[in-house]
């Protein structure tokens, strides 16, 4: 199996397995180690074909022990190397929570020793998952200064975002939304490129609100947007990409502009980091605004698994356009 | 040295210059050492101790004055005062620290292990836990996947017979610690860890074997804390009787007797060292004092890389 040619266009997905391969081509440092990465190449295909190519001795399949796979990683990190830990599905990140918060947020800081590590794995609903295999962590880690924590909403951003988080000489946490792995697909650039961890990217430009968003949700963002263009009103719509560090003048600037600010996520409503992006845009761009910032996020509830129970907890574009027309007439 | 040189972090600590707690490794002191001997740094071994392996981290070639500036929480410590006690690393000095979640180290050194394979260095790795830590899931994660991957780890478990106040038996229903082994498939063995000779030849067995590719060694080494805890911790909860039978078992005073008995030292010899360590440590005390705290506002730097502040000095230094 090679990397797909780069004539076709490229799935989210793919754009993942491409952005391994070319950083474990690029530096012989890099390394995938996970719950059947190797032979079966990853539970969702995101390492098909890499034991292959790069051996066993690189593409480490383990004992289904997140707190071994995160730590290993960060030992490994702390010894010159540059691991890629899978998570089979983000959830099983809160069994390495320790690893990540105590260990590698802090090694730097009382150390000196750098832990450049990503911790990548499927995350997210809409694909009946249950309470174990949909979740959106960001939040649990956001208050942890010392990681990284990115998430991609394109192939293109995939793609980047993953290399610049191999390249980073911080531990990153990787959130890619296995919703988008194979419903969303781009043409990408032949030669190399990342993404700079830090930088949002304006999706839609608008001049009366500004929908504040990532991952999944972009998507539900810029239906919203055209909607209300119907109605004539005129929409923004900032695909942060890095929660942590986030890019805080993207936010006010927009907010500027527009007036009126949502912030929409998938994770759940209370104690989201959602509240920290209105928290900021109160804080700084107070006298820009004409109305309340709301926020858009799923219901305080642990994911259910039955699709109508699953279609209410999630935030859609009714939600989102209700929200938007509330404040549109504030 | 191990012994005195606690012996003067406590009398710092009572008179308040010593910030935080203080776990003493009275009467583990010859396991430590005698453990640490059987690595080679020059070779790019790696150690990484517990609160209470002063001796490891001596072997390893740390200074008094460098542990006691830690101690103090000073600007000029090898943790610039952002950590406590051993917690410092300096991988290019064959050191890890620990970090308090008990058994996160012994993933850790699997992975800086797994790193030197892969990077075709060859190279040991030494981990502390203890009787406790042997009860945690980052323990068992680690020494599972260190055995599946026949990682150079030598995993010492210090049994000193508490963890904190709770006793070995409320631990593991195990008859032994190092019976744990079985269940993982490495190497395992207990020895008498108040016999420096003991631990010295089980821990030298157990470094070769991993040098040699033999893989991951659980040694047990029985000891015993003969003080609390920490220096608040009176250790009610020991029997009296307990601690007098330990005191007589003390490993310093054996190793003593028998330097003395085989004729490798005398009295006045050993009386020499001491007071050549008493000097050192006058001196090392003396000069760790003076050091200077660290500037307040240093606390906001090297949280990430890219500000240089682990690249540079420390600003007490520069900014005086």
């Amino acid at each position: 199996m090679t990397i797909s040619a780069t004539d076709q266009e490229v799935t989210y997905l793919e754009a993942i397995r491409q952005a391994m391969w070319e950083e474990m081509e690029r530096d012989p440092a890099v390394f995938l180690i996970g719950e059947d990465v190797g032979q079966y190449g990853g539970a969702f295909r995101t390492s098909a074909g890499l034991i292959d190519h790069f051996g066993a001795g690189r593409v480490i399949d383990t004992p289904i022990a997140e707190a071994a796979i995160v730590g290993a990683a960060a030992g490994a990190a702390m010894a010159g190397m540059r691991p890629i830990a899978e998570m089979q599905f983000i959830d099983f990140i809160s069994c390495a929570f320790d690893m990540l918060t105590n260990l590698a947020a802090t090694q730097r800081y009382r150390t000196g020793i750098g832990v450049p590590m990503v911790v990548r794995g499927p995350s997210g609903g809409g694909v009946h998952g249950g309470p174990f295999h949909s979740l959106n962590p960001e939040a649990f880690f956001m208050n942890t200064p010392g990681l990284k924590i990115v998430a991609p909403s394109t192939a293109y951003d995939a793609k980047g975002l993953l290399k610049a988080a191999i390249r980073d000489d911080d531990p990153v946490i990787y959130i890619e939304h296995k919703y988008l792995y194979r419903r969303i697909k781009e043409h990408l650039p032949e030669k190399d490129y990342i993404v700079p961890i830090g930088k949002a990217a304006v999706r839609r430009e608008g001049k009366d609100l500004t929908i504040i968003t990532w991952g999944a949700m972009v998507y539900t963002a810029l239906e919203a947007a055209e909607q209300l263009a119907l109605d004539g009103a005129s929409v923004e719509v900032i695909d942060l990409r890095s929660l942590l560090p986030y890019d805080e003048e993207a936010i006010l600037s927009s907010v500027a502009k527009t007036n009126r600010a949502i912030v929409l996520h998938e994770a759940t409503l209370t104690g989201g980091v959602g509240g920290e992006f209105a928290a900021v845009i109160a804080d700084k761009a107070f006298d820009y605004l004409d109305a309340p910032v709301r926020r858009v996020a799923s219901i305080d509830s642990p994911v259910p698994y039955s699709p109508p129970l699953e279609s209410f907890f999630l935030p859609n574009k009714d939600k989102v356009l209700a929200a938007a027309r509330d404040l549109l007439a504030y | 040295m191990t012994r005195s040189l606690e012996e003067r972090i406590v009398a710092l600590f009572r008179q308040s210059k010593v910030i935080g707690g203080i776990y003493r490794s009275l009467g583990q002191e010859a396991e430590s050492v005698a453990s640490a001997y059987a690595l080679d740094f020059a070779a790019g071994d790696v150690v990484s101790p517990l609160i209470r392996n002063l001796g490891s981290i001596m072997v390893a070639g740390f200074t008094p004055v460098e542990v006691l500036r830690q101690y103090m929480a000073k600007g000029n410590s090898l943790c610039r005062g952002r950590d406590l006690n051993n917690h410092w690393a300096d991988l290019r000095r064959g050191f890890i620290g620990p970090i308090s979640m008990l058994g996160d180290m012994v993933p850790v050194m699997a992975g800086i292990t797994l790193a030197a394979r892969m990077k075709k260095k060859e190279m040991v790795g030494m981990v502390y836990v203890g009787d406790g830590a042997s009860s945690t899931g980052a323990f068992a994660e680690g020494i599972n996947f260190a055995t599946v991957q026949r990682l150079p780890l030598v995993i010492v478990i210090e049994d000193n017979g508490y963890a904190y106040s709770t006793p070995t038996y409320k631990q593991t229903a195990a008859r032994t610690l190092a019976d744990k082994a079985v269940g993982y498939g490495c190497w395992g063995e207990t020895v008498d860890g108040n016999d420096v000779f003991a631990v010295y030849d089980a821990s030298r067995r157990a470094v070769d074997r991993a040098r040699n590719g033999g893989g991951v060694t659980l040694l047990e080494v029985k000891t015993f804390r003969m003080k609390g805890h920490a220096e608040h911790d009176n250790q009610s909860y020991v029997p009296p009787e307990v601690l007098e039978e330990w005191k007589q078992k003390d490993p310093i005073d054996r190793y003593e007797k028998l330097l003395i008995a085989a004729g490798h030292a005398t009295r006045e010899d050993l009386d020499a060292i001491q007071s050549r360590i008493r000097a050192e440590l006058d001196a090392a005390v003396e000069e760790a004092e003076n050091s200077p705290m660290p500037l307040p506002e240093e606390a906001q730097y090297g949280v990430y890389a890219g500000d240089g502040y682990w690249d540079n000095p420390p600003l007490c230094e520069t900014r005086r």
